[in-house]
């Protein structure tokens, strides 16, 4: 395993209409390693996501999968490219009209001229890996929400992909389908050798798994390092996020005049 | 005074990056080799689009037969001219009604639905998962669905003509006693083959188009939530039925105006 790291995001800039998301975000993503990158919502995790894999492009900067620069391939190349990744949806995104067993087939169909039996056999092993073999004819409305995590996982993986992203894999989990997850996330990549990118802000699930942690804030990289490091971080921005301390340099309140004086000066406005 | 002019502008500008992408999105999924999967994608989509359509356009068209027949009857008889009704029922239908008609019960329709369902789509992130297995949502989820409107609705005009035209018959000479032999065969004398008949067909395949475009494209562009969902659909049929209103007096003007 070479120690170049597998996708390099340098100097990152990206605005929507007039709110700037990033700033300057610099990030280096080991081979076959869980990368993690956190922060609080609404800090555009998703939308780094999305610029990794090629679906938003960014105001200035880029990103390198494998030494590639993403934004500057032609709309094929782009795709042929995204066939070596596999990213998990915070919602599943499952293909409502297919089920289970179509969901998971449906990237060996497109991509691949294999034979029925074989990719029959291919699903099932997908399938078998997350657990959901016995859940093959059923369709996504069927499903939990954890189930349909499960079932878009093994279709994430189904082409093998080098790389895995995955967007808020935690949220709204009940306590056992998110154990299953977290158990999921770090074997599959353990046993493929994948390199996985976990964007999330459920601290505990995530820093047990993580071999490494970026934390977004403002636009920008706010700390990294690896767990153990974050953990005892004198930063007290990073340890309000990392403990989730209600009030700090994060304030609770929004920022508004002095309470007292607007109980005071009511004065029939609101 | 200068904000709003600078507002106009900025409306102008964002109407034309509208269209701009709206140009560029059908340009992308339209063109392409079909494939057998294409094909197979195609005709499920018939079915959604087409045939799903097809009751709801031919009882219309009954209806609307027996409605020109039962009013064309009051005015022709005042003037012993009611052996002309077979020609006026089958060209009100033919040049004006049946194309316009079904494009505003298809914008309805199918149209809608054809909104929601993508947007659906795009809401539950379907889109973008496709795109990051590698497949091109325009050509696996618009594109069937473009040619399928593009080929229905013509197909759903000549039905509705023709369902139009058998309940003209059924109130005209079955009801009212309009010789048989003179609605059929004033018919035939008078209804030109390419001049009715055909222009009918362009302006069909006009709103066609148009109609399956504004759909499709609204629901592929709108803002992803439930709100923007139900915006989208209405706007789809809004534009979709004020497109084939003016589309068809210019057609109209075109074609029979004697402008050319």
């Amino acid at each position: 395993m070479s120690d170049t790291p597998f996708v390099v995001v340098e100097g990152l800039h990206f605005s929507r209409g007039d709110k700037e998301i990033f700033r300057g975000v610099d990030l280096a993503i080991p081979r076959g390693r869980i990368t993690a990158i956190m922060g609080p919502s609404g800090t555009g995790k998703t939308t780094l996501l999305k610029l990794i894999g090629g679906q938003l492009v960014p105001d200035a900067g880029r990103v390198l999968i494998d030494g590639e620069d993403v934004h500057r391939q032609s709309r094929r190349a782009l795709f042929a490219m995204r066939r070596r990744m596999g990213m998990l949806f915070q919602s599943g995104a499952l293909f409502s009209d297919l089920s289970v067993f179509e969901n998971v087939a449906f990237p060996l169909r497109v991509h691949t001229d294999l034979p029925q039996t074989m990719i029959r056999d291919l699903v099932l092993m997908k399938l078998e890996a997350v657990g959901l073999r016995g859940a093959r004819e059923l369709m996504p409305a069927e499903l939990s929400g954890g189930m349909a995590r499960r079932v878009a996982l093994a279709r994430a993986m189904a082409l093998d992909p080098e790389l895995i992203l995955y967007d808020e894999p935690f949220v709204g989990q009940d306590p056992i389908s998110m154990g299953v997850l977290v158990q999921l996330i770090k074997r599959l990549n353990q046993a493929l050798g994948l390199t996985s990118i976990v964007v999330s802000h459920d601290i505990k699930e995530t820093l047990t798994i993580a071999d490494y942690v970026y934390v977004i804030a403002d636009g920008q990289v706010m700390a990294h390092g690896t767990p153990q490091g974050l953990d005892v971080s004198e930063d007290p921005r990073v340890s309000q996020f990392v403990h989730g301390e209600p009030d700090g340099p994060v304030p609770f309140h929004y920022p508004a005049v002095d309470f007292y004086t607007d109980i005071l000066n009511s004065g029939g406005r609101r | 005074m200068i904000e709003q002019i600078t507002s106009l502008g900025r409306r102008g500008c964002e109407l034309l990056e509208s269209l701009g992408r709206a140009g560029i999105f059908v340009a992308q999924s339209a063109v392409g080799v079909p494939s057998r999967e294409g094909w197979h994608l195609w005709l499920r989509q018939m079915h959604f689009v087409g045939v799903l359509s097809l009751a709801i356009v031919l009882v219309s068209g009954l209806f609307i037969g027996m409605v020109l027949a039962l009013q064309g009857y009051t005015l022709l008889v005042d003037f012993g001219a009611e052996q002309a009704l077979g020609q006026m029922v089958a060209l009100s239908l033919l040049r004006e009604l049946a194309p316009v008609v079904a494009a505003l019960l298809f914008a309805g329709r199918a149209g809608s639905a054809l909104t929601a369902e993508i947007g659906l789509m795009k809401a539950t992130e379907q889109l973008s998962s496709m795109e990051m297995i590698g497949v091109d949502p325009l050509r696996r989820v618009v594109a069937p669905r473009l040619w399928a409107g593009f080929v229905s609705l013509p197909l759903l005009t000549i039905g509705f003509s023709v369902v139009g035209i058998y309940g003209g018959y059924l109130v005209g000479v079955e009801w009212l006693g309009v010789f048989e032999g003179s609605y059929w065969g004033n018919m035939q004398a008078s209804v030109s083959f390419i001049g009715d008949v055909g222009n009918g067909m362009i302006k069909s395949l006009v709103f066609a188009l148009v109609v399956t475009w504004i759909a499709v494209f609204q629901g592929y562009d709108l803002v992803p939530t439930s709100e923007g969902i139900s915006r989208a659909t209405t706007r789809t049929v809004v534009y979709s039925s004020l497109a084939v209103l003016g589309l068809d007096f210019v057609l109209t003007a075109i074609m029979f105006g004697g402008l050319t």
